[in-house]
């Protein structure tokens, strides 16, 4: 796990003008400046909301890059259920700071 | 005394962002009618200037450098730095009053360790007040950042704390001045609850803020407002350091659970300054 680069990455590109189109130019050089693991560039590479959700990556940070990549709202709160579903609860970060991150499909399950 | 007026707001992308999926549109409306009055209101006192006390969404600070609080002392600032499109809100250069926030900044370092910035790209939870408060971007802003994104996170007597010694600061200059805090009370912003609103716990939440009962707004802790108020309610600490800095009871001119399309229980206040 390295979360802390992981958010750097989408922090940075959130807020830079130039890494966005670096983003755009050739996403894997951008990716090797970072140390991430296999799993967290791949999630990268690919725009896996869900699985950036599960990895921790904070919702603030996450929400724009969702804008960034053309994602509708409701599509967004989507995609972060469907990551839950497909890989389990959140696994670090704030969301994982109380009920080992299971607060959220829990409630989801109650509704 | 130069601090002329004091209050609260929410902020949330969704108030100008998704304005146009809102179902309930009349309350939606007498959300941005309250607002509008807020906006009268601070003109009226005759401000030149207006505190932002917000609480930032990763847009200037972030955990390798995370300040507990920050005061900006820019010329300008622009924002916002989210798609403006996505934001309704165009991107735009705001005045800022480094002269002002400097002398401001040496004051509240009596008693309390603050940063100061420079630079500072406004989001939307600074964007979206002045959206509603100084339309026209011609009234010049001081942002203040309170971390309530990252933890840890100060705590809710500093935040206080924080708040007495923005006042101490505003009435030792000649200049009249606005302060606004923007927060959430209860959301689950950005996340898979979002839209989700502990409209009891808001309500709890108001009774105490507008009531000035400094103990029982201290009271809450983090693990337990993470429970009954999700993440978002770490930025209470935006109104809490607001009603300390004005020093009298509020109040409460609007608030609704009924717009979750917004997802944030939306606010409007004003302190009396004592």
């Amino acid at each position: 796990m390295s979360l802390y680069n992981l958010q750097k990455f989408l922090y940075e590109l959130n807020r830079d003008e130039s890494i966005q189109s670096q983003y755009k130019e050739d996403i894997d050089v951008l990716i090797s400046k970072y140390t991430l693991t296999e799993e967290e560039s791949d999630a990268l590479r690919e725009g896996d909301i869900g699985l950036l959700y599960v990895l921790g990556v904070n919702g603030q940070i996450l929400m724009h890059y969702a804008a960034f990549l053309g994602v509708e709202w409701f599509d967004y709160l989507d995609k972060m259920r469907e990551g839950i579903n497909d890989h389990g609860a959140v696994r670090d970060g704030v969301y994982a700071m109380t009920g080992g991150g299971k607060s959220f499909t829990t409630e989801e399950d109650d509704r | 005394m130069s601090l002329v007026y004091t209050g609260v707001l929410s902020h949330a992308p969704g108030i100008t962002g998704r304005a146009h999926m809102v179902e309930n549109t009349e309350k939606r409306d007498e959300f941005y009618a309250a607002l509008e009055q807020q906006r009268r209101d601070i003109v009226e006192t005759k401000a030149e200037a207006i505190i932002v006390i917000a609480a930032e969404h990763f847009a200037n600070f972030f955990m390798n450098n995370m300040p507990a609080y920050c005061v900006g002392i820019g010329e300008s600032y622009e924002g916002p730095i989210e798609d403006p499109e996505w934001l309704a809100i165009e991107k735009t250069t705001i005045p800022g009053a480094p002269d002002l926030g400097k002398r401001l900044t040496r004051i509240i370092m009596e008693t309390v360790d603050v940063s100061y910035s420079e630079e500072w790209k406004f989001d939307h939870g600074i964007m979206v007040p002045l959206n509603f408060l100084t339309p026209n971007y011609d009234l010049p802003v001081i942002p203040v950042n309170i971390n309530c994104q990252g933890p840890p996170l100060t705590p809710l007597h500093r935040a206080w704390a924080f708040g007495e010694a923005l006042r101490r600061a505003c009435d030792q200059v000649p200049e009249n001045i606005a302060i606004v805090g923007t927060g959430g009370i209860s959301h689950w912003p950005a996340t898979p609850d979002s839209g989700k609103i502990n409209e009891a716990w808001d309500r709890e939440f108001l009774d105490r803020l507008m009531n000035h009962d400094k103990e029982a707004l201290l009271s809450y802790n983090d693990e337990d407002t993470y429970r009954d108020a999700g993440q978002g309610g770490f930025e209470i600490r935006t109104f809490i350091t607001a009603a300390a800095a004005a020093g009298g009871k509020g109040d409460l001119q609007f608030y609704t659970a009924e717009l979750p399309i917004f997802a944030v229980g939306c606010t409007v206040a004003s302190f009396c300054l004592s």
